[in-house]
């Protein structure tokens, strides 16, 4: 083995110069790379980890620098290195990919052109560079590369465009590839064949990676050692199996407790937390990072930084109580919510909501596209239905046109508390509007930045109940201090906030009107989990208090799974299977359901076949003939009905009591095959 | 493309049409009587019927504008009330001068407001950059005819480095000698439109800096310098062009007054005649060919930016 590591960070401190003072961001860390291995980097945002991966290419922001040791690529330090030479080694050994490729590639330069740049620079010649990119986008398997070339950024999915950047990053051969975040924000599908790629690609290549990631599913699939940070420091670091099997820093216990993991449902376990937030960015300490936010505190903790203790072979935590950090007591949030007596509690039976052959077509260039075709769906009295697919299944629009944001087809209806709404928004009494409201994934856009957080919570309240401006206050003020905003915050303006609290204010706002059922459309996802973990406690208690129903919208499959007790699976617009939740999770599944289950990086490291789904996702412009899913079908070929398959679209039908599925394999033949 | 440059057409000759007829009934409809206004009081009424007759005023209101319009169609703007002749006559040669004097202000204005921003973009929050923002913010304040009398004071009278007429003697024009009479009243013009562009350019070069796909270029490995070539000026100028067409009708209102005090027989100083002599006909054609001059510019700079933005042209292409 050979002796160079090739990444070596040595006491690397970073700070960010921000009005005039230097703001420490990233504490002494120390790690190395080993070649071909791969290093994973977790934590919660703000932690430092997007910080140290730029750091390692040395590109950091115009405020950012580096204020101690040093980092080393194959021994050489590049922390002094003229500009010149950080191009000439960025150009020939190591390569970076990150979140968000849609942005990541020139939108006004051709593909072929821009992954060409990489070959020229590396002295071919326009002609044999273009030559090479061929070579390049067929090695992260795109079908057509000659066709891929031709097109511009906004042509290509999340998924292609990914492909592109890692194609660009692989074509100098690098020897280090630094990815940051690389699947955040694509479909769990395209995630997973993204990660497949990045793992073949490196065995043969046999690249050191440095992989940072939120995600500790992904990490623990793709990494062969981790480091864990917490306000720029690492905490924790050793052999991925280690770490997720004995965490011994209080901060990776408590990390991994507050994810909502396979089996977890909101009736029987309660989710961890992670009390206090995190620090703010430059905080001075004296003592551990972690202190002000750890259960096993003690004096010792806020005055002496603890040193690296090792806890096993190549496995270190800097704690002082690395021995009790494993059974450390649960954080629980036992404080209730108390948002007081709703008024519209549902009056007829257990139903609440019914949606009757909901559909929506959208014009486009004179063409009709049907988003949303023929969805049927109900949601009980204090129940929550899970909605998931991967993006462009018409998820939202659903939400959308339950809400009357859009207005439904006619023909559909949707039937609140028994009565059959208006399609639109305009033509719904006030009543009707205030018993059905939305929190968005993203608070920022949702709150107004110009109101008070009382403002905006007493606003909805005045419309939606109908109050005097200061009863409404009043209300407001009792619906926050309800959600646990504290008082002090109640004069604050949404930028004064942490994400977390804004989204209760988003909470608070929904609630304003005593909903009957709240649409969450993706709540957490902009959230760290130690957040979402609070946030979906809240949403749990507000349903068992008040009986209220959700429709909740998540790619997180975990998550769905923890909250929902009904879940509807969609794919191009339309149901394919719905029924229990645990029905839906536990099997036989529709094929789909079943790809899309087999595709998420679970934390619990069990691993499972990958059934891939092939092919991209139809336009819904242009659905495939028969079942829509059949060009993609995992389980269709050798199945006896394929051409059934590919003629007849199959309907929505009760396979066994209370489980739909929209399938022409019978349960049975399922239920063999998937097991 | 094609099609999407069809429909641009098409929708720029239906606004010219309709500014053409918003101009008419302005003229015609706008309380006094054109005939009384022109002549005078003293005029007598028989002086006034001679009149009108003579200019079709006499005619029902509609008619008036069909034949109006008809005749713009076949190139003819009328008769100008003042000198009794053809108005294209009048107009034509003055909107030859006034194409140079625009030609050389916009060929020295787009390059140095441009690089004014790119500069200023590159060296963010340096010296340099204050410099040039505040700078071409103050100077955009002053107006251009303060500029121009202000321009050839110091640099006509008191140095003599320029002339201070921009129309040179005769039998001394050849083209040289022509431009550098033109360049003082450019710069004038210059100093009001540096500012708005060279801002803009620089905010559009600031996105592009900072944006993922600049990052993506330096993490390549390329040099900076080829890096901002390559990666930033495309992106950051398209912004850019739809600014600059957009200042087109202040520099046809900053020519006016710059013709006006570098006596220059443009188009800006044959207006000026007009409204001093209350000569309508060729007031109604000075309105009408800068607008139509706006629109054409206006309808360039959107296929320039189709062009351009390949986002855009795939859309219209569709």
């Amino acid at each position: 083995m050979s002796t160079t590591p090739t990444l070596e960070f040595r006491d690397l401190e970073v700070a960010y110069t921000v009005r005039g003072i230097d703001r420490e961001v990233v504490r002494k860390v120390s790690f190395s790379i080993a070649p071909g291995e791969a290093y994973g980097l977790v934590g919660e945002s703000g932690c430092g980890k997007s910080t140290a991966a730029f750091a390692a290419m040395r590109y950091l922001p115009r405020n950012g620098k580096i204020t101690g040791g040093s980092i080393l690529f194959e021994g050489q330090d590049i922390v002094g290195m003229s500009t010149h030479d950080i191009s000439v080694l960025r150009r020939s050994a190591i390569s970076m990919v990150y979140q968000n490729p849609a942005t990541a590639l020139n939108p006004t330069i051709r593909i072929g052109e821009q992954v060409a740049e990489v070959f020229e620079l590396q002295g071919f010649s326009k002609s044999d560079a273009l030559a090479q990119v061929e070579q390049a986008l067929i090695k992260v398997q795109i079908a057509d590369p000659t066709k891929v070339m031709r097109r511009y950024a906004h042509q290509l999915s999340g998924g292609m465009a990914q492909r592109v950047v890692i194609a660009m990053a692989l074509a100098s051969n690098p020897r280090l590839l630094v990815m940051d975040e690389p699947t955040t924000g694509l479909d769990a599908t395209v995630e997973a064949e993204v990660l497949d790629l990045v793992r073949k690609l490196r065995q043969e290549s046999g690249t050191a990676v440095l992989f940072i990631s939120h995600n500790l599913g992904v990490i623990r699939h793709m990494c062969d050692r981790v480091g864990v940070l917490y306000a720029g420091a690492l905490v924790e670091q050793g052999a991925t199996e280690e770490i997720f099997s004995q965490p011994s820093h209080p901060y990776t216990v408590g990390l991994l407790r507050c994810i909502p993991r396979g089996g977890l449902h909101k009736n029987t376990d309660r989710l961890d937390t992670i009390p206090g937030t995190p620090p703010a960015l430059g905080t001075h300490f004296s003592g551990c990072v972690f202190a002000d936010r750890c259960a096993l505190v003690e004096d010792k903790c806020r005055t002496t930084q603890p040193e690296m203790v090792a806890v096993g072979q190549s496995h270190v935590a800097r704690c002082f109580h690395t021995d009790k950090a494993g059974s450390m007591p649960r954080a629980i949030d036992t404080v209730t919510v108390s948002v007081s007596q709703n008024p519209n509690r549902a009056t007829t039976g257990t139903r609440l909501l019914d949606i009757d052959h909901l559909s929506k077509a959208f014009t486009q260039d004179g063409h009709a596209v049907h988003v949303v075709n023929d969805v049927s769906l109900q949601v009980g009295v204090g129940e929550t239905l899970g909605l998931v697919g991967e993006s462009g299944a018409g998820k939202t629009t659903i939400a959308k046109l339950i809400l009357g944001l859009y207005g439904s087809d006619s023909g559909s209806h949707v039937v609140l508390d028994g009565k059959d709404l208006a399609a639109t928004l305009g033509k719904r009494d006030v009543k009707d509007v205030g018993a059905m409201q939305i929190v968005f994934q993203n608070p920022d856009q949702a709150l107004n930045r110009r109101h008070s957080v009382t403002r905006i919570v007493g606003r909805a309240v005045q419309k939606l109940r109908g109050l005097s401006a200061d009863a409404s206050t009043e209300r407001a003020h009792e619906l926050l201090s309800g959600m646990r905003v504290e008082a002090t915050l109640h004069s604050a303006r949404p930028v004064q906030l942490s994400g977390g609290l804004k989204q209760r204010v988003a909470i608070s706002r929904a609630f304003a009107g005593a909903p009957q059922l709240v649409v969450c459309d993706e709540p957490t996802s902009a959230l760290d989990v130690s957040v979402q973990a609070t946030i979906l406690n809240l949403l749990v208690d507000l349903q068992k208090q008040d009986g209220t129903s959700f429709i909740f919208i998540s790619h997180d499959l975990g998550v769905v799974r923890y909250i929902s007790d009904k879940i509807a699976v969609l794919y191009l617009g339309r149901v394919v299977e719905f029924g229990e939740s645990n029905r839906v999770f536990q099997g036989p599944h529709h094929p789909y359901t079943e790809a899309l289950l087999s595709s998420v990086p679970n934390i619990d490291g069990s691993i499972r076949k990958r059934i891939p789904l092939t092919g991209v996702i139809p336009s819904p412009s242009n659905p495939p003939s028969g079942c829509v899913l059949h060009p993609r079908c995992p389980r269709m070929a050798g199945s006896g009905v394929e051409h059934l398959c590919s003629s007849a679209e199959p309907a929505l039908t009760e396979v066994e009591p209370g489980h739909f599925m929209r399938c022409h394999i019978p349960l049975d033949q399922l239920r063999t095959v998937q097991n | 493309m094609k099609r999407f440059i069809l429909k641009r057409l098409g929708l720029s000759v239906i606004t010219v049409f309709l500014v053409c007829v918003i101009v008419f009934f302005l003229t015609h409809i706008l309380p006094g009587d054109v005939a009384r206004q022109y002549l005078g009081r003293g005029a007598t009424e028989d002086d006034l019927q001679e009149f009108r007759r003579l200019f079709d005023l006499d005619q029902p209101l509609l008619s008036q504008l069909f034949s109006w319009i008809s005749d713009l169609l076949q190139g003819d703007l009328g008769q100008s009330m003042q000198y009794r002749g053809p108005v294209t006559d009048l107009l034509l040669p003055a909107i030859g001068y006034s194409s140079k004097l625009a030609a050389v202000a916009f060929l020295i204005i787009v390059p140095i407001s441009i690089a004014g921003g790119v500069i200023s973009a590159m060296n963010r929050g340096k010296k340099i950059d204050r410099a040039i923002t505040v700078g071409g913010l103050s100077a955009s304040v002053i107006p251009e005819f303060v500029w121009a009398i202000l321009l050839v004071l110091i640099f006509g009278v008191t140095f003599q480095i320029f002339p201070v007429t921009a129309f040179p003697r005769r039998g001394d024009r050849d083209l040289l000698t022509q431009i550098w009479h033109l360049v003082l009243p450019s710069i004038s013009l210059l100093l009001v439109l540096f500012g708005y562009i060279a801002r803009i350019t620089r905010a559009g070069v600031i996105e592009a800096l900072d944006s993922d796909y600049m990052r993506t270029a330096v993490l390549k490995g390329l040099s900076r310098r080829k890096a901002v070539l390559k990666h930033v000026l495309r992106n950051a100028l398209l912004p850019t062009i739809a600014v600059i067409a957009s200042q087109i009708p202040y520099l046809i209102g900053g020519l006016i007054a710059v013709e006006i005090v570098f006596n220059y027989p443009g188009f800006g100083t044959i207006l000026k005649g007009a409204v001093d002599a209350r000569d309508y006909s060729v007031l109604q054609a000075g309105v009408i060919i800068s607008s139509f001059v706006i629109i054409l510019f206006q309808l360039i700079a959107d296929i320039l930016f189709a062009v351009l933005n390949p986002r855009i042209r795939q859309k219209v292409s569709e």
